[in-house]
């Protein structure tokens, strides 16, 4: 239980980052500066893959646990 | 305590999420991961909307404008103008007799005026007191965060010529 909590907690932790990564973008692109909106969006998608694959870990982990039971 | 009668009809909620109350922390943990990987997803998409948009912007044109005459102009002085747009106001300085700046009047923080201030060569917005070289109107002091537009000068004969700005792009 507590690597799910873990896995659940480093998720939270990554959908924050993300949060800080699009608002520093936007206020980027709404002052201006364009350049820095392809790397945002790299990072981004990292932190998309980063949380999709804790996801798929906490389903695999659920799984295993309910039919161990 | 009573136990609960298996044929008792149960509450509507119960019926439409029929799930086993031992299991009800599993589904809540499921449930909490996909929230969090659709707001990971939503994140996604609104920086490539941002992304999107910063291939689609395109640089405006500006117009080629006279702004002033030379003899407007003292040294030391200011000068008031709008550029590109009558709402755009700007402000042109003369620190001395073949200098001419020329900046965006709007603080780069909330948008008030700046004024000049020859003494100490600098352009001072009142309101929150931000200050930026009045050489280049890069931030000196204070909340402001961007320097001053700069607006980009030509000069023909006595007549200055707005013909374009600088937003002066620092990160």
């Amino acid at each position: 239980m507590t690597v799910m909590d873990a896995a659940i907690a480093l998720d939270a932790i990554l959908l924050i980052v993300q949060m800080w990564v699009l608002t520093a973008s936007l206020e980027a692109f709404l002052a201006g500066h364009t350049g820095v909106a392809l790397p945002a969006a790299l990072v981004s998608g990292a932190l998309l893959l980063g949380c999709s694959l804790l996801y798929v870990f906490v389903l695999r982990v659920d799984r295993e646990g309910r039919e161990s039971r | 305590m009573k136990p609960p009668d298996p044929g008792a009809r149960q509450p509507l909620w119960r019926e439409e999420f029929s799930i086993d109350g031992a299991e009800e922390r599993f589904v809540s943990r499921r449930q909490f991961g996909k929230f969090l990987t659709l707001a990971s997803l939503a994140m996604f998409t609104g920086n490539l909307w941002i992304l999107v948009r910063s291939w689609l912007r395109r640089e405006p044109a500006y117009p080629l404008r006279a702004v002033a005459r030379v003899d407007d102009v003292p040294i030391g002085g200011v000068r008031l103008f709008s550029y590109p747009d009558e709402k755009d106001a700007c402000i042109l300085l003369r620190p001395d007799a073949n200098t001419f700046l020329a900046f965006s009047q709007k603080c780069t923080h909330l948008s008030c005026a700046v004024y000049y201030e020859p003494e100490k060569d600098r352009l001072e917005c009142p309101c929150h007191e931000g200050f930026f070289e009045a050489r280049t109107g890069r931030v000196l002091h204070g909340p402001p965060r961007r320097p001053l537009p700069r607006i980009l000068l030509e000069r023909r004969g006595d007549v200055l010529l707005a013909r374009g700005i600088d937003l002066q792009r620092v990160l």
